[in-house]
């Protein structure tokens, strides 16, 4: 086997200082009973080359050349420089451990320092962290830091946060004995807080922008209300490169910023690996969940990177912690800095502007083409669109072009029956933009 | 030693990203504008991150010369108890970048995503295998993911009996993680220690074990990387006082193809796709940690699950015991496509052999070296050993002076001050993918470390000398926190 490099030899020779005189009786220490008898039932071993026939026979039953979705809802497909992940490959990076040995680890660390500084910048806040697994959990560890903070019970999330991410709130939430409560949402697609002022005891308000109907909320207003109630307000995202163009978070009054950060270089990977990112003002610093990167000097006062304030984390602190979280995403916030400093403020923009300038296009486009758009509030990449009834059949049909034309809101709202979310980023072009509405309109 | 692998050469000093580059410069192929700007209230818009503009050329050289500041197990060994730094075979990597795979999105269709519904199937059904146990999921993120959702299955499979409990034991030797995941679930960790042995005696478990105490969460083999002997009876015991066994699988390395989890007493499990299934560990993840379950907690998974209808795979929702979903979507394919390709490259005589050879690894470095560092538990170890610096002591050389003098001959140092059952700890992981001439320039580092320490013990005070930087002042990072620049 090729990733085992000991021949008879050497195992010979090695059983002999260990003092037993077959590989078998390694395992003396444990008991009879306990031991296998049959080998494992698994496949056969396949060569390289074979494996390699499998996996693209595998892949050839997946979405090939030419598939054209348009959904986002959570993932966004955009491009990704050669560069980015021609550097992401380099096997220092891939293959070392998380950065115990700053001395041996400087590479990761300082790129991890990178990634916080430009992640806080992008989302106008003090301080983010080195990373977390998603955008789901990054805001129910958010939500849960919300609790420690203010020793409040209880949180409210917007109805139009992602749905998944709200599933994934209950489930850490179910055991705590901790109130997560979701606010409606009004008639222009965005949130209603009109309804905060009866809740008591809360700890902190979770508003996405853009929301899940793609809508720019008012996080300003939001903040104003929020904070009425002595919550803290956590503003969440699924589409970090809207912070290309909106006005970041942090400058609106968030406490908390939350959200994935998958549209920076990381590719789809049918959901995961993504980014989850947290960021938040200083003072609440020593309160946040996962993995830092701070700066520091070395005996000879030059520059250098630790992985600091571990007295928060699991290791140190055990029951605890303000998380559990150890193995995080590093690879991912290595992926976004890569991506981000690729782009810059100019290439962020520009980008950004495109997404948003396509997706107002298609939604001209379906407009003239006699459907509704319900909500009117301004959008990012992403908008409804309200089909007529019996669309269902087009999907089916456009399904079997290659085309998907958006994501069927009905499984989570079910007053939406016939409402699509329809997402375009910068990788649609007018053509099959075009090629969607005549399809449509069929 | 003066032939030593670490040496030193050049490489680069390279400034902040920010302290580079110049107003207007992009390093991004901008796509062509093929539609009209479409104005956006200015009260929406924002004055644009502050980034630096950069070229190609800029990010290339800038995070080549950081890379070459780090090591990985690309560069040499890297023994790290209980991380399992094994080699990360490179055709994986191929397999989860196959386009089909890596451009899928997660809400398409399932009726167009049969190839990732297979390998995703196929891989629970080998963990499954591996393991002894019934079912998988495959959503967890990371190992400590996998922990909560273990002890999420544990708190919901109580509730569903009517009768919650407050209390999980967590031995000494389990892993640091445990005590976290477990209070997360509003659960208090019992400590017990292990014996003279460094294992779990069944009088101990007995001891704490009641009608208020949901389960048990035991590392096995443990953090001194001993198999727990007693796990039959501890399960017996757990079982009869109507608790739950959790195993942490992290250590599974040690013991594939060689013992099934499942059929000595555990009722749920997770692994590390990124230890002990090659996936590389990306300098702190993306990781997966899978959990394994007995029959009895499978409705309780995570949805959705993969389930196969009329010969179609398909994700099922509707499981009302569920404790729902541990992130968006369906855990990181991307690692579970390169934890696939390893089985199916390895198949179940390789496993075998892979654990058979951590193992012969792990005590060929403990009878080489146990006259030079003291070893606190003189028997046959698993994957890894446990020595401490008591030898050292008298020459005032700490465990820490060790591992960064390891440094200066080219090793990554293993994990140091863990586990916390012996003091001055250095635990050391091979693996299976050392070969004999590496451990043998290891295990003669370490003892020439072990002379300096008695004849010129300020060589390891004032180590590491060949790396980038020398010791780095954490005290003051973490005094005055500058987390951004």
């Amino acid at each position: 086997m090729r990733y085992l490099p000991h021949t008879q030899e050497d195992i010979q020779s090695m059983l002999q200082a260990v003092g037993v005189d077959h590989l078998d009786h390694l395992f003396s220490t444990i008991p009879r009973d306990c031991r296998l008898k049959e080998a494992l039932d698994l496949p056969a071993p396949m060569t390289e080359w074979e494996l390699n026939d499998h996996m693209d026979a595998l892949a050839g039953q997946m979405p090939g050349p030419g598939h054209q979705a348009f959904v986002g809802a959570g993932r966004y497909e955009h491009f990704i420089p050669e560069s980015v992940s021609y550097l992401l490959g380099r096997s220092e990076f891939v293959t070392s451990y998380t950065p115990y040995q700053p001395e041996m680890s400087q590479g990761t660390l300082q790129a991890i320092y990178e990634y916080q500084t430009l992640a806080a910048r992008l989302l106008g806040m003090e301080v983010a962290t080195a990373s977390h697994y998603d955008g789901a959990t990054a805001l129910a560890e958010s939500l849960l830091m919300a609790v420690r903070i203010t020793g409040r019970k209880r949180v409210a999330l917007s109805s139009l946060i992602h749905p998944l991410y709200r599933q994934t709130v209950q489930t850490y939430f179910a055991p705590t004995g901790y109130d997560a409560v979701e606010l409606p949402y009004l008639p222009d697609g965005s949130t209603d807080l009109s309804s905060l002022s009866q809740l008591d005891d809360l700890a902190g308000v979770a508003v996405q922008s853009p929301n899940f109907f793609g809508v720019i909320e008012d996080l300003q207003r939001a903040g104003e209300e929020i904070h009425k109630t002595g919550a803290l307000f956590i503003s969440c995202f699924t589409e970090a490169l809207a912070y290309g163009l909106l006005k970041g978070p942090g400058a609106q009054g968030a406490d908390i910023v939350c959200g994935e950060g998958q549209s920076l270089g990381i590719p789809l990977s049918y959901g995961g690996p993504g980014l989850g990112m947290i960021a938040a003002g200083k003072a609440h610093m020593r309160k946040l969940p996962g993995r830092l990167v701070g700066k520091t000097t070395d005996l000879e006062g030059r520059l250098g990177f630790v992985l600091t304030l571990a007295t928060r984390e699991q290791h140190i602190r055990r029951e605890k912690a303000t998380s559990n979280i150890c193995t995080n995403n590093s690879l991912c916030a290595l992926a976004a800095v890569m991506y981000m400093a690729s782009l810059g403020k100019t290439g962020m923009r520009e980008l950004a502007l495109l997404n948003h300038d396509k997706a107002e296009y298609m939604k001209s486009r379906l407009k003239q083409a006699g459907f509704a758009i319900p909500f009117e509030r301004p959008t990012f990449n992403e908008f409804v669109v309200e089909f007529p009834k019996g669309f269902e059949e087009t999907r089916k049909r456009l399904l079997e072009k290659n085309i998907v034309p958006g994501f069927a809101l009905k499984d989570f709202y079910p007053e939406l029956y016939d409402h699509y979310l329809v997402c375009v980023t910068e990788t649609k072009s007018r053509e099959a933009m075009d090629a969607l509405v005549r399809e449509v309109a069929a | 030693m003066n032939d030593s692998l670490g040496t030193t050469g050049l490489i680069l000093n390279e400034p902040l990203l920010w302290e580079k580059g110049k107003a207007g410069r992009c390093g991004f192929s901008l796509p062509k504008r093929d539609v009209d700007p479409s104005p956006l209230s200015r009260e929406l818009v924002g004055d644009g991150p502050d980034f630096p503009d950069l070229s190609e050329v800029d990010v290339v050289r800038h995070y080549t010369r950081l890379s070459q500041w780090n090591f990985g197990v690309d560069t040499g060994m890297y023994p790290l108890g209980s991380c399992t730094m094994k080699y990360n075979p490179k055709t994986n990597e191929r397999q989860a970048s196959i386009p089909g795979f890596s451009g899928a999105h997660p809400l398409i269709p399932e009726s167009l995503c049969q190839g990732v519904l297979q390998v995703m199937a196929e891989l629970e059904v080998h963990l499954a295998e591996i393991t002894g146990m019934d079912a998988a999921t495959l959503q967890p993120a990371a190992g400590a993911h996998g922990e909560l959702t273990g002890m999420l299955l544990i708190h919901a499979w109580h509730q569903k009996k009517g009768a919650q409990r407050t209390r999980i034991i967590v031995p000494d030797t389990a892993h640091g993680t445990n005590p976290a995941s477990v209070a997360l679930c509003g659960y208090r960790p019992v400590p017990v220690a292990s014996d003279d042995q460094g294992i779990l005696s069944a009088e101990a478990v007995a001891g704490v074990m009641d009608e208020d105490t949901a389960g048990i969460m035991i590392t096995n083999p443990n953090t001194l990387g001993l198999f727990e002997e007693n796990i039959l009876e501890i399960a017996r015991i757990v079982h009869a006082k109507g608790g739950l066994v959790y195993c942490d699988g992290a250590n599974m390395n040690a013991v594939m193809g060689m013992v099934k989890m499942g059929k000595i007493g555990v009722d749920v499990m997770h692994l590390n796709l990124h230890k002990t299934f090659s996936t590389p560990h990306g300098g702190g993840g993306p990781g997966s940690g899978p959990v394994c379950v007995k029959k009895e907690l499978e409705p309780f998974l995570p949805v959705p699950r993969i389930v196969k209808q009329e010969g179609r795979y398909a994700l099922d929702h509707d499981r009302p015991d569920s404790i729902g979903r541990l992130q968006a979507f369906y855990g990181n394919v991307g690692v579970m496509l390169k934890a696939y390709s390893y089985i199916r490259t390895m198949g179940p005589e390789g496993l075998k052999k892979v654990s058979q050879l951590a193992v012969l690894n792990a005590n060929y470095i403990k009878e080489r070296l146990k006259d030079t560092l003291h070893l606190p538990y003189d028997r046959p170890c698993m994957h890894e050993c446990v020595f401490s610096d008591k030898f050292q002591a008298p020459h005032h050389v700490t465990t820490l002076d060790m591992a960064k003098r390891l440094m200066d001959y080219g090793f990554h140092p293993p994990t140091v001050y863990f586990p916390l059952v012996v003091a001055g700890a250095i635990m050391m992981e091979p693996t299976e993918t050392e070969s004999k001439e590496d451990l043998d320039s290891y295990i003669a580092a370490l003892k020439a470390i072990a002379e300096e320490a008695r004849t010129d013990p300020d060589l390891l005070h004032h180590a590491p000398r060949k790396c980038k930087v020398r010791r780095l002042d954490e005290t003051a990072a973490a005094r005055k926190p500058c987390l951004a620049g």
